[in-house]
């Protein structure tokens, strides 16, 4: 699993998008869209390659009740085998 | 016809803004009735359906043709796509992609460049021009203006031994990811189907260069496997209707780039009506949406959950019944059809798809 101290940041060629007719958030990658929850989209939008998975799940906290860093880096990883998303250090 | 099942809203767009194409290559997908440059759809027009395309939910705009480079308003349909908050593939041969030209495409997110074989000959002998060095500066050109490139490489009899040299092009060309396709047989493929088929051995072979490839490659390697040599049909557009369209050239609306073969499926233009009524109600979208179509051995299959019944443009092709199990399955009663084609293929030539103008 992603460590705690691993910094994500959108892949190449990955945009972040808000949706209206589906009324969701979304990311758009090479021939694909994943349509993101609420607590997808909050984690997708701080993949921006200086925050840590701890410091993200740390920032949902503020947000969201019973954010864990694991949940954190357990979608991050599901986030990089969709080649979505790319892992630092 | 009963009451359609409910559709969801397609996520894209796969624009066929011309069959113009200055490749000839013997695999393309394009129906053999080519569209000339006089029926295309204009600029305004093409700038309509990505309106309704966006406010149909279509966040993916595929440009492709023929050649979409061939159109001398790319520019402004790329912008005009992209500003509606498309993701905006360009899905070219290459030829013509100059650093000049890809500057003005602004709004262009990712690059699909095609390449026909790992070597210079090989690849030209199945474009039927000289394209292989335009491709290597194409690629050039999309790294230098730092977009994703995608290296897509249509496999078949002549080159699907060349699986290691590919990747290792691929790689040379600085490719993000690579798209590995064995030929589906419809349009200019199907007129040379059994010259392009592979062997069995071949289909092996190329499968385990692959998987090899994969564990030791950094790029994303995607493969399209060989659906004859298969036990079971592709899941054909996931579903038909179900989450991407087609506009031709001249307009049509298809649930799939083939499904113009199917005779009398009622497609509409969007010359004549708009995109979400085609997509939600006309009979061309509506005929095989779903489950309530299927006949069996397909009606009570586990698998019709994981490829829809397979194809219905090969369906229809290879049955002449566009409902009937997609006979690539071991369990439709026409599986006998794929296996004398298989027992067909040939060392032949390849018949180079027509010029249009």
């Amino acid at each position: 699993m992603t460590a705690p101290d691993a910094v994500p940041r959108l892949r190449r060629g990955v945009k972040a998008a808000y949706d209206p007719t589906r009324e969701s958030h979304v990311v758009l990658f090479p021939e694909g869209v994943l349509v993101l929850n609420e607590t997808a989209a909050a984690v997708v939008g701080l993949c921006d390659g200086r925050t840590s998975v701890q410091g993200i799940a740390a920032r949902l906290a503020e947000e969201f009740d019973g954010v864990r860093a694991d949940d954190v880096a357990e979608l991050v990883d599901r986030l990089v085998a969709r080649r979505v998303v790319d892992v630092d250090g | 016809m009963g009451e359609a099942p409910q559709a969801d809203a397609p996520f894209g767009l796969l624009a066929e803004l011309t069959h113009r194409c200055p490749l000839r290559c013997g695999y393309c997908s394009n129906p053999v009735d080519l569209v000339g440059r006089g029926d295309e759809l204009d600029t305004a027009r093409w700038c309509a359906v990505f309106d309704q395309a966006r406010a149909l939910g279509v966040l993916q705009v595929h440009l492709s043709g023929g050649e979409p480079l061939a159109r001398k308003d790319l520019p402004e349909l790329v912008a005009h796509a992209a500003g509606l908050g498309c993701y905006v593939n360009l899905v070219t041969s290459g030829l013509g992609l100059t650093p000049e030209r890809l500057a003005a495409l602004r709004g262009v997110d990712h690059v699909q460049l095609s390449v026909q074989d790992a070597d210079e000959a090989g690849a030209n002998l199945i474009a039927g021009v000289r394209a292989f060095e335009p491709k290597l500066r194409a690629a050039e050109a999309v790294r230098a203006a730092g977009l994703p490139l995608t290296v897509n490489v249509v496999l078949h009899r002549l080159n699907v031994d060349h699986v290691d040299a590919l990747v290792a092009l691929a790689e040379r060309m600085g490719a993000d990811r690579l798209e590995l396709a064995n030929t589906q047989y419809y349009g200019w493929a199907l007129r040379n189907r059994a010259a392009l088929l592979p062997t069995r051995e071949q289909v092996a072979r190329a499968g385990e260069a692959v998987e090899a490839a994969r564990s030791r490659s950094g790029m994303e390697i995607v493969y399209v496997v060989a659906d004859h040599h298969e036990a079971h049909p592709k899941p054909c557009m996931h579903g038909w209707g179900a989450r991407q369209l087609t506009v031709t050239p001249d307009g049509d609306v298809l649930p799939c780039p083939a499904a113009g073969v199917i005779d009398g499926l009622g497609v509409e233009n969007v010359r004549d009506r708009p995109l979400a009524e085609i997509w939600h109600s006309s009979p061309a979208f509506t005929a095989y949406r779903g489950f309530d179509w299927m006949r069996e051995p397909c009606r009570s299959c586990a698998r019709r959950e994981v490829d829809f019944g397979g194809c219905r443009c090969q369906a229809f092709q290879l049955t002449g019944d566009a409902a009937a199990t997609d006979p690539v399955c071991t369990l439709s009663p026409h599986r006998g059809v794929v296996d004398r084609i298989l027992a067909g293929a040939a060392d032949a030539p390849v018949e180079h798809r027509a010029v249009v103008r």
